[in-house]
């Protein structure tokens, strides 16, 4: 078993982490052409929610916040499964990584 | 003391390695950098009594997503020369969108400052005997519907991948 001895951080400190890292993530999807690092960065923006999410319960006392951060998790796994799926079928179609290639989609 | 030296270390880590997932050109390291910042947030994790969601973190993140990644990363043979790249005017609007949103969002959170400085005295939550009771208990329906997600992710995946003789 892990020992337990450590006193928790202010709320605050992770508030402004987390709200950092999403920030980050989001300049990344929109800063990036590459497909494969905009899945990256809504992975990061995830996490960033997930670390608030069990900062706030562990800060409550309260374990279903961290049975909420699994289910998170468990939907991210899937997601990105599925989202690289298609992104090798996309590029074994168009050649490119450039998510502007798909700008052929509309009408 | 000690804890807030290392908090401070681990959040640094973390958004420097976030920034490099951004700002790198190469793919690969953009894969590296990000198993980074995945393993300081597992630290973050294990700072919030939360030793178990440690685990599975570096366990679902950093063994199997980021393996994913790499093996998508190297089957599509990129390199910093076909990296596509916006135009300066674009970065430019991302990063001053990002910077705004981060700024309104700091002092939206000043609207609900909560003093809690720690010391909780329940510090198993946690652990994973803990977890499995509320998570077979009271969360059981959840988690087998998760099951079929995984289960249904799984064939999609499968099926989106594989090669139509049709088509070709």
């Amino acid at each position: 078993m892990i020992p337990i001895a450590m006193n928790l951080i202010n709320q605050n400190a992770y508030l402004i982490l987390c709200t950092v890292l999403f920030s980050i993530g989001i300049i990344g999807v929109l800063f990036r052409r590459n497909f494969i690092a905009v899945i990256m960065c809504i992975e990061l923006m995830l996490n960033a929610v997930n670390l608030l999410i069990a900062s706030y319960a562990a800060h409550s006392g309260n374990a279903e916040g961290q049975i909420m951060v699994f289910f998170i998790m468990v939907v991210a796994a899937a997601e990105v499964a599925i989202g690289l799926a298609l992104m090798v079928l996309i590029y074994r179609n168009t050649g490119t990584t450039d998510i502007e290639s798909l700008s052929q989609l509309k009408g | 003391m000690i804890t807030e030296i290392i908090f401070i270390l681990l959040s640094v880590a973390s958004v420097v390695g976030a920034l490099m997932v951004v700002f790198s050109r190469n793919t690969i390291h953009c894969v590296l950098y990000l198993i980074l910042t995945f393993f300081t947030i597992a630290g973050h994790y294990i700072m919030l009594n939360a030793q178990f969601l440690a685990i599975v973190h570096i366990i679902v993140y950093s063994g199997a997503i980021m393996v994913l990644f790499l093996f998508v990363v190297m089957m599509m043979n990129l390199n910093k020369d076909n990296e596509p790249q916006k135009s300066d005017m674009a970065k430019f609007i991302a990063v001053l969108t990002g910077g705004l949103f981060l700024i309104s969002l700091v002092a939206l959170s000043k609207a609900f400052v909560t003093n809690n400085t720690g010391l909780v005295a329940v510090s198993d939550i946690g652990l994973v005997s803990n977890l499995g009771k509320i998570l077979f208990d009271k969360y059981v329906f959840p988690f087998e519907i998760s099951s079929v997600l995984f289960i249904s992710a799984m064939a999609g995946a499968i099926i989106l991948t594989k090669k139509d003789p049709t088509l070709q």
